[in-house]
């Protein structure tokens, strides 16, 4: 594999996928029961899922806050950060359908992928299909985009 | 509304939270990019050359994730209360609309909040709320 300078070896990539996934089901929210624990306010709330936010929150915005001083990685890399700032139907339409995909299923793209090696049929069905609507998503943005146009979306 | 205290899991939460932020602090510091599930699994089916293997490497390790834990500890049966149509319309939908929203509960939801994104704030409000709508509708209005 080309080496990649001021980037971080695929192996430590590897090792940051596990630590994400470890976390999720430490927290719980691979369980689509918890999640929609949460989002049920009628029923008995759990509310689980706001402290798994909170404690993710409060780490990363250290991180974040050190990144934007350094504007490195720290082996010297550029930032790759999302530098787009329009609020618009894309973003509120995407959102709008992701949210109610995830209170149907209780089920968000990570713990979902965590999921389809826990053996779980139902999550590898989910997963199939959340690849089936990504790749429906790639497919009508090549035809929409100009040939020789400027490629690439904002991805977060 | 009442706490379901026997499902309510403050401190495994909690610490989980904790290491999922650690994941993106190290991904932001060592790679110097969002940690964002659906960015990350849908970029690979762009087929970019080049930007395909930190990518893979990444989604492996989380793949790697539940036979991990397995080894260690019980695993936890998850609640899959959905049934089969109900899912794969539930993963058209996330699919496409973390795709056109550019992002999901990680990439909005944890980074985007955390470096206090405008556009990261919208979308989480308008997932959540939706979530919350969803659920209120399909356990209680429709049932």
């Amino acid at each position: 594999m080309k080496r990649n300078p001021g980037y971080m070896p695929p192996i430590t990539g590897f090792f940051i996928g596990l630590l994400f996934g470890t976390g999720l089901i430490l927290s719980g929210m691979t369980d689509p029961g918890k999640v929609i624990g949460f989002l049920d306010l009628r029923g008995a709330w759990d509310p689980s899922l706001g402290l798994v936010m909170a404690g993710a929150i409060a780490v990363s915005a250290i991180a974040f806050r050190i990144a934007r001083r350094r504007n490195r990685t720290l082996a010297g890399g550029r930032l790759e950060l999302p530098s787009n700032k329009t609020i618009d139907g894309r973003l509120a339409g995407g959102s709008l359908a992701f949210g109610i995909g995830w209170g149907l299923a209780g089920f968000c793209p990570g713990p979902a992928l965590v999921s389809l090696t826990a053996g779980h049929a139902k999550a590898a069905l989910f997963v199939l299909a959340m690849l089936a609507g990504m790749a429906a998503f790639e497919l009508m943005e090549r035809a929409r985009r100009t040939p020789g146009g400027a490629a690439g979306t904002q991805e977060q | 509304m009442s706490i379901d205290w026997n499902h309510f899991t403050p401190w495994t939460s909690l610490a989980g939270g904790l290491l999922i932020g650690l994941a993106v602090a190290l991904f932001l510091l060592l790679q110097g990019r969002i940690l964002g599930i659906s960015g990350i699994t849908g970029g690979l089916l762009r087929f970019r050359r080049g930007d395909i293997g930190w990518r893979l490497a990444f989604i492996a390790g989380l793949l790697a994730a539940s036979p991990a834990w397995m080894l260690f500890a019980p695993a936890v049966a998850p609640r899959i209360d959905a049934d089969w149509p109900t899912l794969i319309i539930a993963g058209l939908l996330v699919g496409l609309g973390t795709r056109y929203g550019s992002g999901c509960t990680s990439g909005h939801g944890v980074c985007g909040l955390s470096r206090m994104s405008p556009r990261s704030l919208t979308a989480t409000a308008i997932f959540m709320a939706a979530g919350f709508l969803t659920v209120f509708a399909v356990r209680h209005a429709l049932a």
